[in-house]
């Protein structure tokens, strides 16, 4: 474990380490993926507790360090610590144009029917994942529901809701 | 018979067939493939799994039976269907296939603002619904910035809500588990006691169920004058039902013999599955968030984590028992702790005025307005908030865009997580524990579908 | 009612004889309505609260109710009590339409009337798109006094015929007829739009 304080950005394993809330998260880029999240699970990261996506698709404009390039669709996964009683949480960026990120099945099993809700809700593929398919939606569904472009699906009611 | 004009159409397309989703049958699938999820949860190597899938004796194709179970079914504790390979009376392999009552919980989440976003996530685990407030409240404080200034007794409020919810959860638990495993008067039994709890929540919160009581900012109204009383009428109610239950339940032969050795799972597969909660603790490892990463006041308290040792639902029913107990012993701790106070914080971004004040402050008018309709806004940033639900640990991640409408809302439920531990809990055994093993793991169907 | 007259007067004394007559519709609208079995359609919250009605403190079994079937065989009355996905939608129209003769269908909370708070994608907004309903109860969830109102109203519903007339003059039984929708309308979501 490698950091590095006062002027220069804290890192963990080479990827930077920010602050949410008082909360840790670790930036990885696409490419270190697999081989971080190694690193963190040999370093006492025991358990994936969550693994979830964002669609930044119409709030492009968010904050991130400068030296991360902002994508449409971001992967966090949060990490537990049982031996240290530590959370961590990673962020990763991944494209539109390139919904591709490898399955961390193999490191925490758990995320199994996880990243098949991912798949399923913003159609982000995960290679290596053992059984890529729905698991929230019927197999026929088309569409990826929790994407930004994708309607929320309200039918018309006669009186006027207090959501927009 | 011509159909006429105001039938009602549903698409006959749609059939209830779930196409990949359910399971293959053997033939279609390698050794390899088969053993794969065995192996990466056992952490052994592929190669390793290999041999242990040519030491399971490969029955043909002809010898096994894939049967399905649910979604509509008495045992499954809701809308869980499972599909099941069986040789005679063996489960082999076992699918869990969910969805079935997913209701778009996250996308609604997305327009609905901070405070009504209560009602959205209390639906979601309804067996515990103040905990999903809680932890939804918790994670909105968190990023409004306010998480450390919540009144004292806002806090203990909270706290005591939730211990009577795990303790009406757990009762719950008892019910449906004593039902399905064949001691059907425990139906009755647990329901019994759970009323009394939930008419205290009527009291309080006006709802029995899904109660939106644990809004940002503290709670949404102050406990009734005479709570103290109501709850030490069910502290002293109690203890005497529980012992009945032991009478009824524990120690009884039959009980134990369905349950004990039934639905084993090891700690380190519990870790790797990322099953919290009795499950975990079932295995023989001591993590309640309560004690462990400590949120509202409870490092304040005195309270014990029940362990088991077996991993088996022996043990998890054994260990929800007793938290009941431990629940009951935290709820007396709070009697005398909650002190005289606010119930919500002050800040009038956040809370609506007092009814009374809408006539006499225009300010509080447009507060009370604007809180209401258009919502709070609340910074940019994004968190995740976690805490100890009677299934585990339920988190919440919010990430925010600065208006007043969460930009994505996700619940890390428990249940759905821990639904992936059937399969391993139910390889080797027999069809009819598979009730007792989904029982054991306490899945609510609500959270897991979302 | 003579009989009760007689007995209120003079005791079990009173009776004079020992038939009672009626008509053959009426003495089965009556056994019908005592004692149908529920179906056990519980999905979501409502499902808690149905659990509730039949647990001692309301006590479902004084209307004969008591028992839920979860066969679909062996039930009169299904109970949908929960949301309905769309998932969910044609296994709950598979297990209505195994459901015998005469069957009648309690839509419990807002959710299977009309969708309730979920307005979205993933809700049928209403069971009532899939079989028909004969009693709707509402409540978010709806407390067991609602629920045992609403299947008292069914019963009384059953008991005065008046449900079993108005099928059996429109020849559609309990059926809801299906029009066939040609295959890939899979989204009923229009992109792009609120």
């Amino acid at each position: 474990m490698s950091t590095e304080e006062s002027a220069t950005p804290a890192t963990l394993f080479g990827c930077l380490l920010g602050d949410s809330r008082g909360q840790a998260v670790l930036f990885v880029p696409k490419q270190s993926y697999m081989s971080t999240m190694k690193n963190l699970v040999d370093n006492g990261y025991e358990m994936c507790v969550d693994l979830t996506a964002v669609d930044f698709l119409t709030h492009a404009s968010r904050t991130l360090p400068d030296s991360i390039a902002p994508e449409r669709f971001e992967i966090v996964v949060n990490l537990l610590s049982l031996s240290k009683r530590e959370r961590l949480r990673v962020r990763v960026q991944v494209s539109e144009s390139d919904p591709l990120i490898e399955s961390l099945f193999d490191l925490y099993p758990g995320t199994e029917a996880m990243e098949r809700e991912v798949f399923d809700m913003f159609g982000i593929s995960f290679s290596g994942h053992p059984d890529l398919t729905r698991i929230l939606m019927p197999e026929d569904w088309q569409g990826h529901p929790l994407r930004k472009d994708y309607a929320q699906g309200r039918i018309p009611v006669q009186f006027k809701g207090a959501a927009s | 018979m011509t159909p006429r004009e105001s039938d009602t159409i549903i698409s006959a397309a749609a059939g209830t067939n779930e196409g990949n989703q359910e399971l293959r049958s053997r033939s279609e699938l390698t050794a390899k493939e088969v053993m794969r999820e065995v192996g990466a949860v056992l952490r052994m190597s592929e190669a390793d799994a290999a041999l242990l899938a040519e030491v399971e004796a490969d029955p043909g194709e002809d010898q096994t039976m894939i049967i399905n179970m649910g979604p509509q079914h008495p045992s499954t504790h809701g809308v869980l269907r499972l599909m099941l390979e069986l040789k005679g009376e063996t489960v082999l392999r076992c699918k869990p296939i969910i969805g079935y009552l997913h209701t778009g919980m996250e996308k609604t989440g997305e327009s609905l603002t901070f405070m009504q976003g209560g009602t959205n996530v209390t639906r979601m685990d309804y067996l515990s619904p103040l905990n999903s407030e809680l932890v939804f409240s918790m994670a909105t404080e968190k990023l409004l910035g306010i998480d450390g200034d919540i009144p004292e007794r806002a806090v203990w409020i909270r706290m005591l809500l939730s211990e009577l919810n795990r303790m009406s959860s757990h009762l719950l638990f008892m019910a449906t588990n004593g039902m399905d495993i064949g001691a059907v008067s425990m139906m009755l039994y647990g329901w019994r006691e759970r009323e009394i709890v939930l008419r205290f929540f009527q009291k309080v919160t006006g709802l029995r169920m899904n109660h939106n009581f644990i809004r940002p900012g503290g709670v949404a109204a102050d406990l009734p004058a005479d709570w103290r009383d109501d709850v030490m009428s069910i502290l002293d109610m109690l203890p005497d039902r529980l012992g009945e239950y032991d009478v009824l339940m524990t120690n009884q032969p039959i009980w134990r013999e369905r349950l004990q050795g039934v639905g084993v799972i090891t700690q380190a597969e519990a870790i790797a599955l990322g099953a919290t909660g009795p499950i975990l603790r079932s295995t023989g490892l001591a993590w309640d968030l309560r004690r462990d990463m400590p949120y509202l006041h409870y490092d304040e308290l005195e309270f014990d984590v029940i362990v088991g040792r077996y991993g088996d639902a022996f043990d998890r029913y054994a260990i929800r028992l007793n938290e009941i107990r431990e629940s009951m012993r935290i709820v007396r701790q709070i009697l005398d702790r909650v002190p005289r106070g606010d119930y919500r914080i002050q800040d009038k971004k956040v809370t609506p005025p007092p009814r009374a004040r809408i006539d006499e402050s225009m300010e509080a008018l447009i507060h009370h307005f604007k809180i209401f309709t258009e919502g709070f806004k609340v910074p940019e940033g994004e968190v995740y908030v976690a805490i100890e639900s009677p299934r585990g640990e339920v988190g919440c991640y919010i990430a925010s865009d600065g208006s007043p409408t969460p930009y994505r809302m996700h619940v890390r439920a428990p249940s759905f997580v821990n639904v992936q531990a059937l399969p391993h809990m139910m390889r080797g055994g027999l069809v009819a524990d598979a009730v007792a093993v989904i029982s054991s793991v306490d899945p609510v169907l609500g959270e897991v579908d979302r | 009612m003579g009989i009760v007259r007689n007995v209120l007067d003079d005791g079990l004394e009173g009776l004079d004889h020992n038939f009672l007559t009626g008509r053959i519709e009426d003495l089965v609208n009556w056994s019908r309505s005592r004692s149908s079995w529920g179906a056990t359609f519980g999905l979501a919250c409502c499902a808690i609260e149905m659990m509730g009605t039949g647990a001692p403190h309301y006590d479902l079994a004084r209307f004969g109710m008591e028992v839920f079937r979860a066969s679909p065989r062996q039930a009169d009355i299904m109970i949908v009590a929960g949301r309905v996905s769309q998932k969910m939608a044609p296994v709950l129209r598979q297990v209505y339409d195994q459901m015998m003769e005469p069957k009648w269908v309690i839509s419990m909370g807002v959710c299977a009337s009309s969708g309730g708070m979920f307005n979205n994608y993933a809700i049928v907004q209403g069971v009532d798109q899939v079989v028909p309903v004969d009693v709707y109860a509402p409540g978010c969830p709806p407390t067991p006094e609602t629920l045992i109102h609403a299947i008292e109203t069914l019963h009384q519903l059953i008991e005065d015929g008046e449900i079993m007339r108005r099928r059996a003059k429109s020849g559609a039984g309990a059926n809801v007829h299906i029009q066939e929708v040609p295959a890939g309308i899979t989204t009923p979501v229009i992109l792009g739009s609120r």
